[in-house]
């Protein structure tokens, strides 16, 4: 396969807009407060368009399809997971934790409890939660990088692009800029769908290419071994093909119905036979629902975005619209895994790089089977959309993770008395080591899915940031200490498991043995959040009726700035005479 | 209290929401058959997933949007209408 230079031109128009349309902004905002400040008087269409932008990483775009057409039916509820998350957002936690006016769950957990100490604590998670999320945008990036330029390593690819982003923050470019951010939203909507529409309208729609993984008696079911296509009886002169599936690639059956490769792994190898391992996937999948929906409240950088609206009631419409926004584009990353399966399966041979991860990228050139150049173009689009995506979402959480590094860790923990010169300093030498360590884990990830790691680190969001938010915001009765105790206890042991299944996945600790005789265990491990929510929360209220003296003596303060309408937020009578007449 | 109330409002949508959520695992365990029924192409349990859910959650953020603002707007006017109670009886002990 050569260098396709649709595919070149189109990834390149996408960079170097990225990059300067962030300069270009960045230089008309200076500091940090300036961002927020301005942000507030943001529309609601444009930071809806923003957060949805921020919000889809190389996962939605890449990984979602990758994993639909590796693992079917099951990979679904990770799209609905991630558009999920951001309901269960808008019910318990946006409202009040803007009405509260911190900007990070920080300067939240800093608020709420009054305790500098508590701030550092919770610091720790921005830094835990964005490294996990890094990694698959490398592995993202790695991919892309190797799709277009075929003799290139894959960890070439993260190397290139982790040292241009990690520049690219350190030089101040790619602050969280709402136009960069909605661009970068259309950009990947259109990069997505306009494919879709046009593989749908020469190889057959949605359903059809589902149907072709036929049930035993259709006609479609028929599977030529031989190299080519398989012309079906599709009727009209629209033709649906598909070709041989591959050996290492599920079969229909397993691939369309819910509880299959996914879900199933740990079951397989422990060697149960399919009716006993059904019990152990549909754990898995509760325990997936559960961290996807509670981690996406727990994103330390998506939350930030919420302080952008002029008032509550725009904040709450921003939530609708990054619904309505980001549902949309989950219809179509799936549509690629679907149509992948029949027209692309050579993909389930490959591993890493090569492997299905790049489906979004690969399917739309097989267009040009039929109508030359135009699969190049399509493919082009893809990859810019791919750049988009794990662009800005490594930029973004590399700003957040630089800024927890150089203003918390340095500025409030090691030297206090720093100036504003060296904490700039710091902030570009924080951007530089932390960057260079997404890439060193980077280059490790290539084995694991996109999607996968992703999920990983929601479960590690949802058993620290999640119960943090929930339990300060609804229960009175929550200390400090129980809050700290929680967090850590959900959060480090969710680290702590994940690590664990992907030190062994990757040969670093031999535990294949040990998996294969508990696999109740192995799936206990790899996705944790439907213990450790559960034990983060228990936690939090053990620990809080044991210290409830220690309760903040301003609490019922606290409860009203965060849940009276902001209407009233501003008049002092009424909260005074409020707080007064509340009972506990 | 509008805590309470908006904590209610909270909790029903989201037991709506948690129904439908951790309801499809069960109906998929339970009646395979049911789920794996096609439907244009679709197995139903794909069509629901892959499709379907995005609207039902539309639906229903926007009723819980909806009632918030109406609580939030109900308690402010309840609030605006006593202190307009209570200035105007200041004003009459005044003439």
């Amino acid at each position: 396969m050569s260098i396709d230079p649709w595919v070149i031109v189109f990834s390149a128009v996408t960079v170097l807009a990225t990059v300067l349309l962030g300069f270009w902004s960045a230089q008309k905002s200076k500091t940090a407060s300036d961002f927020f400040v301005a942000g507030r008087s943001v529309s609601v269409g444009w930071n809806a368009s923003a957060i949805s932008g921020e919000y889809l990483s190389a996962a939605s775009f890449m990984g979602v399809a990758g994993m639909v057409m590796s693992s079917g039916y099951d990979a679904l509820w990770y799209p609905v997971g991630y558009a999920c998350g951001y309901l269960f957002l808008l019910l318990f936690i946006a409202g009040p934790l803007r009405r509260f006016g911190a900007y990070t769950i920080p300067d939240f957990a800093e608020g709420r409890f009054d305790s500098p100490l508590f701030r550092k604590i919770a610091v720790i998670f921005v830094l835990f939660i964005g490294f996990f999320y890094t990694m698959p945008q490398m592995k993202g990036a790695g991919t892309t990088l190797a799709y277009i330029f075929p003799g290139m390593p894959y960890w070439g690819g993260v190397v290139l692009v982790g040292a241009v982003i990690t520049l690219n923050v350190a030089l101040g470019g790619m602050k969280g800029i709402t136009l960069v951010q909605a661009f970068q939203y259309w950009l990947k909507m259109f990069a997505i769908s306009v494919p879709v529409f046009v593989l749908m309208a020469v190889y057959g729609h949605y359903g059809a290419q589902l149907a072709v993984n036929g049930e035993p008696g259709t006609q479609v079911s028929v599977s030529v071994t031989s190299p080519g296509f398989l012309a079906l009886p599709g009727g009209d002169d629209v033709v649906t093909l598909r070709k041989a599936l591959p050996e290492k690639a599920p079969s229909d059956g397993v691939w369309l119905a819910p509880f299959g490769p996914l879900t199933s792994k740990a079951a397989r190898a422990a060697g149960l036979p399919a009716d006993e391992s059904r019990p152990y996937s549909l754990l898995y999948t509760y325990s997936l629902i559960v961290a996807l929906v509670c981690g996406t409240a727990g994103l330390p950088h998506i939350l930030v975005r919420f302080y952008t609206n002029p008032d509550g009631v725009a904040a709450k419409r921003t939530t609708m619209w990054v619904m309505i926004l980001i549902g949309v584009f989950y219809l179509f990353p799936p549509v690629f895994g679907v149509i992948g399966r029949n027209l692309l399966p050579d993909l389930y041979a490959a591993a890493g790089a090569k492997g299905t991860d790049k489906i979004v990228l690969e399917l739309p050139r097989v267009l040009n089977q039929s109508f030359p150049g135009l699969g190049s173009v399509m493919s082009g689009i893809t990859c810019a959309g791919a750049f988009a995506a794990f662009m800005s979402t490594f930029s973004g959480l590399l700003v957040s993770m630089t800024g927890a590094l150089a203003h918390d860790v340095y500025g409030r923990i090691l030297r206090p008395d720093a100036t504003q010169k060296q904490r700039m300093r710091m902030f570009r030498v924080g951007a530089i080591v932390l960057g260079s360590g997404a890439v060193v884990a980077g280059t490790f990830v290539e084995p694991f899915q996109i999607n996968f790691m992703v999920g990983q680190a929601f479960a590690i969001a949802a058993a620290s940031y999640f119960p943090l938010l929930f339990m300060s915001i609804w229960w009175r009765g929550l200390t400090m200490k129980g809050a700290a105790s929680g967090m850590l206890t959900g959060g480090m042991l969710a680290v702590a498991a994940i690590s664990l299944t992907s030190f062994s996945d990757l040969g670093w600790v031999e535990l294949g043995s040990y998996w294969a005789a508990y696999p109740l265990l192995r799936i206990l491990c790899e996705q944790p959040a439907i213990w450790a929510v559960p034990l983060a929360i228990t936690t939090m209220v053990a620990v809080s009726k044991a210290t409830h003296r220690e309760v903040p003596p301003d609490v019922r303060m606290k409860m009203l700035v965060l849940h009276a309408p902001e209407k009233l937020g501003l008049k002092q009578e009424y909260i005074q005479e409020h707080a007064a007449g509340m009972n506990p | 209290m509008l805590m309470q109330r908006q904590l209610r409002l909270s909790i029903a949508c989201v037991v709506a929401f948690l129904s439908v959520l951790l309801g499809l695992p069960v109906l998929n365990y339970l009646v395979p058959e049911l789920m794996g029924r096609r439907v244009l192409g679709f197995t139903l349990t794909w069509m629901v997933l892959g499709v379907g859910f995005f609207p039902a959650v539309w639906v229903i953020a926007w009723v819980f949007i909806r009632r918030s603002i109406a609580l939030e707007e109900w308690e402010w006017r309840e609030v605006a209408a006593q202190e307009e109670k209570a200035s105007g009886e200041q004003l009459q002990d005044k003439l």
